[in-house]
């Protein structure tokens, strides 16, 4: 099989001759450049991975800390304040540190865990081996991307340490509590220090997704046309457009806010008297940071769920052993959500005083993006029907994925009407409604992924049994701990509520919280669990011992179990057809890589 | 010491979790990996039901446990649609909750890997497909508009003879102007704002219509009267939060908001209605404002015709409070003036 030379010639030049290589050995560099400064797509994959899952640890820990004093507001904790000092007198959380609490926490699941842990750990590693390359378009862009990510950590990480503390006007920052050091004590340097965060965040997310689009677009192997791609590039590729479009827009409203802070011009700040004194700030908007900010924010929710949505169906097919049910409206359902992303941002809005005929068109758009979500829960469903299902971690992760997008999803119909969001609004309801549908949801996603292609990046299968574990404990849990919120949230609790003691319309759920509480920090305790699991089976984990463990039809099940860098040793295989040959003529599965037979059904 | 423990026993826990696991995956190896996977396959179809019939029950108990908790009828008209609003939308995805979480678990538990079972090779079908885009899209169509046309009510205009109050937010307190007798709100300007002088939102007192706007401590509002709130904030973006009336606003510096609605019960009436002595209708922030956030709250007294006449009756002006406090003549004077408005007014 010969590869279009041209599309390779870059790599060519990247890797020397690979031709008459043994590719095992191909770049044994020196540690630095293998595991450092790496410029292979599966080691800079990792390298998102872990610094994920520490974060994820970080973020998931912020949130037992603040669930405690919501469930426990009258206890004191003496360890609190061993570990967060003066924020934490007596051994309860302050107030300040609540809220700091919270918008680090929205932030590192948002942003550092559930788009570059997540899109930058599967993007990575699947596109280049899903689609037949032997790395990214740009290599080297992809290394930078990785580190701009790791120097957004590094200052992010720092902001926690500031004596103001980190950033605390909730993760999406609106001015002017985020614009006035007056108005809030995160709001003085802690918030300089994650709006330059956010900045080379945003500048790690489009070198990585612009490398992610050149490289599916241009560096398929011969034979691979669009449509035979499988469902986790498309999602990939939609993905990384809705970052590339909209990560732009975000970085120009973090400008604005950055001048508004230190160079005295009012884009969002007018008629303000703050800490004793009028501003002499007029004629700014505070409601044009929002349009700025949900612009990115809206399609930042699909950035976060569409990679969970595409590994979810790869992986419902291979455990299922059939084909994903409704291949090309699985494509279409992602282009429409991928339109429809942009176009539904002011329904964030709905009670900033927005002109009530623009808000019209914002529920039309709103409701209809669950057009295409429907056809995506009815074809998942579809496709496990009269399948013969293994129930490995990730496929279990995968039917728990349906669950709660499904119940996560509905109750987005019920905020997407106006007339309801105006009651449900900033209330405890819509917590309850995007954690399940965005947060457990894309969590279970990528839990399901890296059960199913741990094998693939290090050689070795994750212990079952802690999976399992893993994955009961925490689809219980998840829904014990939104579920009940929902109704906190029909009674008008607001969320980001330090204390709801003194009020008499939300201090009966006094029982409630304090239950939840209790869940959060046995399912944190399991989250743990996995951690453990996943670094010990990177060194003990039983061994792979054959190339293709789950019977997949794709390409990265055709290179070796210890790829090199440059993924396959001899050429790029061919492909011939789709990924989903499951079950077709009575036959198991058909790799992509086999021709069509002569007496082969067509699909 | 005891957290000590606490680590220990967790960590104790931790490691026999995992001794098991190990052992587990051994015993596999030793039985065989096609009986361990039969096993597994086996056990964990079983929870997938268990956790359907289980979890389908917990909802039912979940309900049953905090319905009592939650509102009970809108104690606004407005209110009203959304909760009809919100009927209908439960009982549609209710339905398609209901219908496909049992089809999703169900059909996991049903064809669970098994000896000598083929799975069906069934890649599409578009009669299939078109049925559930054109289902989904009706049943929203339908949403939308019940959704749209209880949207244009609620933010419609106040009618002409509503009560105005102004709500203005700021950390960490809500700050009430009631127009008094003139029924309009005098002239403001932040820049004017000096709270040493009693001036909490920059009342600007060469406007005579200011002279009589009074700013009490509580909202008070008649029962079957539209009001209509005008709200701003001094500082950060705050939200005027109304659970009991379903309603709510932003207040955004710079940018003033209207919301507008008739209650239906006076406040006694909910207490006896809710059977709570201490009911309140409270105010509650809903836009993160900062460390004081969780507590600025305002409360609101809904009472008839002759409680409000005689609660505005006790109001003194603003204006004559900050004035008569510094030079009692000159508030005098004020008062003076505030009857000549009020007089040419009529």
């Amino acid at each position: 099989m010969s590869n279009e030379a041209t599309l390779h010639s870059q790599q060519e030049v990247m890797h020397g001759a690979h031709d008459h290589h043994d590719h095992e050995h191909h770049h044994e560099g020196s540690f630095i450049s293998k595991y450092v400064f790496s410029m292979d797509h599966k080691m800079i994959a990792k390298q998102f991975l872990i610094t994920g899952i520490v974060w994820a640890i970080i973020g998931a820990f912020f949130s037992v800390l603040f669930r405690l004093q919501l469930g426990f507001p009258d206890a004191t904790f003496p360890w609190l304040e061993s570990i967060l000092g003066h924020w934490a007198k007596g051994g309860r959380i302050s107030a300040e540190a609540y809220y700091a609490l919270v918008t680090m926490h929205g932030t590192i699941l948002v942003f550092f865990v559930l788009t570059a842990g997540l899109s930058g750990t599967f993007s990575n590693l699947l596109i280049p081996l899903q689609v037949g390359a032997r790395d990214m378009a740009s290599p080297f862009m992809n290394c930078l991307s990785y580190w701009f990510f790791f120097l957004a950590s590094l200052v992010m990480m720092a902001s926690l340490f500031v004596q103001t503390g980190p950033a605390s006007g909730g993760w999406t920052m609106y001015p002017p509590l985020s614009a006035l050091g007056d108005a809030s004590i995160g709001s003085k340097v802690g918030v300089d220090l994650w709006l330059t965060s956010m900045a080379l965040f945003v500048v790690s997310q489009l070198l990585g997704g612009l490398n992610y689009i050149s490289t599916l677009l241009n560096m398929r192997t011969k034979g691979m046309a669009m449509t035979k791609m499988p469902l986790t590039i498309w999602s990939f590729f939609f993905t990384a457009v809705l970052g590339v479009l909209s990560f732009p827009v975000l970085l120009s409203g973090f400008i604005l806010l950055l001048m508004d802070r230190h160079a005295g011009t009012s884009f969002y700040l007018s008629d303000i008297f703050i800490a004793g004194k009028a501003l002499a700030n007029e004629g700014g908007s505070a409601i044009l940071y929002q349009h700025l900010f949900w612009f990115l924010g809206h399609p930042e929710v699909y950035i976060i769920i569409l990679p969970a949505m595409g590994m979810v169906s790869e992986v419902l097919a291979v455990s299922a052993r059939k084909p994903i049910f409704g291949y090309l409206a699985m494509i279409g359902s992602l282009f429409a959500i991928c339109i429809l992303a942009f176009l539904v941002w002011a329904h964030h809005m709905f009670v900033t005083g927005l002109n009530p005929f623009l808000g019209a068109f914002f529920v039309l758009l709103t409701l209809l993006i669950a057009v295409p979500s429907a056809i995506k829960v009815f074809n998942w469903i579809t496709t496990i029907w009269k399948g013969n299902i293994n129930f490995t971690p990730a496929s279990l992760f995968s039917i728990g994925f349906v669950s709660t997008f499904i119940s996560g999803g509905l109750t987005g119909i019920w905020l997407g009407n106006s007339s309801i969001d105006i009651h449900l609004h900033d209330t405890m309801f819509v917590i309850a409604h995007f954690h399940i549908v965005m947060g457990v949801s894309a969590f279970f996603g990528m839990f399901a992924g890296i059960y199913h292609w741990f094998p693939k990046m290090y050689g070795r299968f994750m212990n079952q049994t802690i999976g399992y574990i893993h994955f009961w404990v925490t689809m219980i849990g998840a829904y014990l701990i939104f579920w009940p919120m929902h109704y906190e949230g029909m009674a008008g609790m607001p969320r980001r509520y330090y204390d709801v003691s003194g009020w008499a319309s939300f201090k009966q759920f006094g029982g409630l919280n304090e239950f939840i509480t209790i869940v959060v920090i046995l399912v944190f305790a399991v989250q743990l669990l996995f951690v453990f699991n996943f670094f010990y089976s990177i060194f003990k984990g039983r061994k792979m011992t054959t190339q293709n463990p789950w019977n997949a039809t794709t390409l990265e099940w055709t290179t070796p179990i210890h790829a090199g860098h440059g993924n396959w040793p001899g050429e790029i295989p061919e492909v011939y057809r789709w990924a989903y040959d499951y079950s077709k003529d009575g036959r198991d599965f058909i790799p992509q890589t086999e021709p069509i037979g002569p007496n082969e059904s067509a699909h | 010491m005891s957290g000590f423990l606490a680590v220990l026993v967790v960590v104790l826990i931790f490691i026999v979790i995992f001794q098991i696991a190990k052992a587990s995956e051994y015993v596999s190896i030793l039985k065989g990996e096609k009986k361990a996977r039969e096993q597994s396959n086996r056990i964990n179809g079983f929870l997938l039901i268990a956790f359907l019939v289980l979890g389908l029950i917990g909802v039912y108990y979940c309900n049953d446990l905090l319905k009592g908790k939650i509102l009970g009828e809108s104690a606004s008209e407005q209110g009203e649609g959304v909760d009809t609003l919100i009927y209908v939308t439960l009982a549609i995805t209710g339905v398609v909750f209901v219908l496909t979480q049992i089809a999703l678990f169900w059909f996991a538990f049903k064809y669970q890997e098994k000896e000598g079972r083929k799975a069906f090779y069934f890649p599409h079908n578009n009669k299939l497909e078109v049925i559930w885009t054109v289902i989904p899209a009706i049943a929203l169509t339908v949403l939308v508009a019940f959704g749209l046309k209880h949207w244009f009510q609620l933010t419609s205009d106040a009618p002409k003879d509503a009560t105005v109050v102004e709500v203005t937010g700021k950390q960490f307190n809500w700050i009430f102007r009631y127009p008094g007798k003139d029924g309009q709100l005098g002239r403001r300007d932040f820049k004017n704002i000096d709270p040493t002088a009693g001036n909490e939102l920059g009342l600007d007192w060469n406007d005579p219509l200011n002279k009589d706007d009074f700013m009490p401590t509580e909202v008070h509002l008649v029962v079957g009267k539209p009001v209509k709130f005008v709200i701003g904030s001094r500082d950060v973006i705050h939200d005027v939060g109304l659970p009991h009336f379903r309603m709510k606003m932003d207040a955004v510096p710079g940018i003033p908001t209207t919301l507008w609605f008739t209650p239906k019960f006076t406040t006694k009436q909910m207490k006896e209605k809710t059977g709570n002595p201490d009911f309140t209708y409270e105010i509650s922030c809903d836009q993160m404002c900062g460390s004081g956030h969780y507590s600025m709250r305002g409360v609101i007294v809904v009472e008839t015709q002759e409680e409000y006449d005689a609660w505005v009756a006790k109001q003194k002006s603003t204006y004559s409070l900050t004035h008569e406090a510094a030079a009692p003549p000159a508030g005098a004077a004020a008062d003076s003036t505030q009857k000549t408005v009020a007089a040419n007014i009529k």
